[in-house]
């Protein structure tokens, strides 16, 4: 016990600090750099309860992929440091307030459970003792057995926003030139090469 | 206080050995594969290759890393000096941490963990942050556009490595490595899973960074890529990263699809050879196909190489896990 509370700590405190220097970091490469640090360390905390499919999905998707993007985007813009310090003040009463909603919702949520103890009845339990089946196992039966539905609406709703976002980005730019695979392997010899017979003096 | 001690003190001290037996193997494997590829590839060019150091060369990664060992660390004056010694570093810490969960025999495994396909898989995604960082931070624009097009082409075949990868637990039921050896497969399985070696075997080439995908450090074009402004020690630690995660893909190569330290084609004669030797045996038979088509393939152009990633691979691939799926209900054959 001593040894998973040490790990909770290291975990959760570093989570904490990378978290604060992503707000504070001067430079934007940094702020993605230490967000990384707090995905990772978010996961190592998954691991600690037990959740190692979740865990590990959090590292492959959000550091593996998601951060990757957020990392090429900052690298690529031209960013002057100073005119980014410059207009920071303005939203800090907008930030204040998504911030206070959140932290009165986390503190309803907390409420909740302390206070109206039915309310975790409410709670989808894995269909199988998770003792039996390892989580990766009860997280499928509940996804794609139990909750197949909104599962699928789930993903079909995923589906909709990427077609919707490919159709809104792409435009089609004239005077480009595509190379057509098919179009190359179907030219023959005959089609481009012409051989003629030239008697010497008479070539041009 | 004492009781803790019992505790873990004794199981920490095993684990430590047990990780030091591992790191010394790997880096031990890195150093003559560096030395065979150099041999193999003279080979194929009729040349003699490494022969001076020691019988037949045997001694040149020694001298090598000797050489490396001894040379002095250039950092550039415009780079930015954390993240430029902290890219090295991440590259080789997590080439390392990848073989925890790779089972060498029957029960030989440091870390048997329920999802150890997905650790293998989380820890490759992550490599692509070692090229990043160390093209950024080295503030020159060749390691700069190196490090784009490593993270574009890592990035596009992971996604048909992990569709691949599908393919493959949903004919053993298992994301647990050990599960993955162990569980026996039908012929026909087996016939279906072939073409998706093949695609495994192009994907983890990019994955890699290995020619003929070796564009992130493409000489002819951006000098050196990411590794531009890196000397001695930074270098080396690319360098060993880059082998070991070869030599961890070939791994990932024979437990997935080769049968890991089982004797091949399932020959119950050969079971009294150890399951390393076989283990070892197929891994070295992947490197050799990473060496081979180095020599053999000119470097694809990089359109083609997106091209072959996203329109060939990854419908190939999708399409085939919608195939075997259907053919293991239809058949009855789920495990």
């Amino acid at each position: 016990m001593v040894v998973q509370a040490l790990a909770f700590y290291l975990f959760a405190s570093i989570l904490v600090l990378s978290a604060f220097f992503v707000i504070t970091a001067r430079n934007p490469v940094h702020s993605v750099l230490f967000l990384i640090l707090s995905f990772f360390n978010a996961a190592g905390l998954f691991v600690l309860l037990g959740a190692e499919f979740i865990a590990l999905t959090l590292v492959i998707v959000y550091v593996g992929a998601v951060a990757v993007l957020f990392l090429f985007v900052v690298m690529m813009l031209d960013i002057s440091f100073a005119d980014l310090r410059k207009g920071a003040m303005q939203y800090v009463p907008m930030g204040l307030v998504i911030g206070a909603i959140i932290l009165t919702e986390l503190v309803m949520l907390f409420g909740a459970w302390q206070f109206a103890p039915g309310a975790g009845q409410n709670l989808a339990v894995p269909v199988v003792e998770l003792v039996d089946v390892t989580n990766t196992e009860a997280l499928g039966q509940v996804l794609y057995t139990n909750y197949v539905l909104a599962f699928q609406v789930a993903g079909l709703i995923l589906f909709i926003a990427m077609i919707g976002a490919i159709v809104l980005t792409h435009r089609r730019r004239p005077g480009i030139r595509r190379q057509v695979v098919s179009k190359q392997q179907a030219v023959r010899g005959e089609d481009v090469i012409e051989i003629r017979k030239v008697t010497t003096g008479t070539g041009a | 206080m004492l009781e803790l001690w019992t505790t873990y003190g004794i199981w920490t001290a095993m684990t430590l050995m047990y990780i030091g037996i591992i790191v010394g193997c790997v880096l031990t494997a890195v150093a003559y594969l560096t030395y065979a590829e150099r041999k193999v590839m003279s080979a194929m060019q009729r040349r003699q290759g490494p022969m001076t150091v020691g019988p037949f060369g045997l001694l040149q990664p020694i001298a090598d890393g000797i050489k490396l060992f001894s040379k002095e660390t250039i950092i550039p004056s415009q780079a930015n000096k954390i993240v430029f010694l902290l890219a090295p570093m991440l590259l080789f810490a997590l080439a390392l941490m990848a073989w925890a969960v790779i089972p060498f025999d029957k029960g030989w495994v440091l870390a048997n963990i329920n999802v150890g396909i997905l650790y293998l898989v989380a820890i490759s995604s992550m490599m692509v942050y070692g090229v990043i960082m160390a093209g950024w931070a080295s503030n020159s624009q060749y390691a700069f556009l190196g490090a784009l097009r490593s993270a574009a082409q890592m990035v596009s075949y992971e996604v048909s490595m992990g569709l691949i990868i599908v393919c493959v637990v949903l004919v053993t039921g298992s994301l647990n490595l050990q599960d993955i050896v162990e569980v026996h497969r039908p012929i026909w399985v087996q016939i279906m899973l072939l073409p998706m070696l093949v695609v495994f075997l192009i994907s983890i080439l990019a994955e890699t960074n290995r020619a003929p995908f070796d564009l992130p450090e493409g000489e002819s074009e951006i000098t050196g890529g990411y590794m531009v402004e890196y000397s001695a020690m930074a270098f080396a630690l690319f360098f060993l990263g880059e082998y070991s995660a070869m030599i961890m893909m070939s791994a990932m190569t024979t437990i997935l699809f080769l049968g890991g330290w089982l004797p091949p084609f399932g020959i119950e004669a050969l079971a009294f050879v150890p399951g390393i030797i076989w283990f070892a045996l197929k891994t070295a038979g992947v490197l050799f196909f990473f060496i081979w088509s180095r020599a053999t393939l000119p470097r694809f152009r990089y359109d083609q190489l997106m091209r072959l990633g996203w329109k060939i691979f990854l419908p190939l691939t999708l399409g085939w896990v919608v195939l075997v799926s259907g053919m293991l209900i239809t058949f009855d054959a789920l495990p």
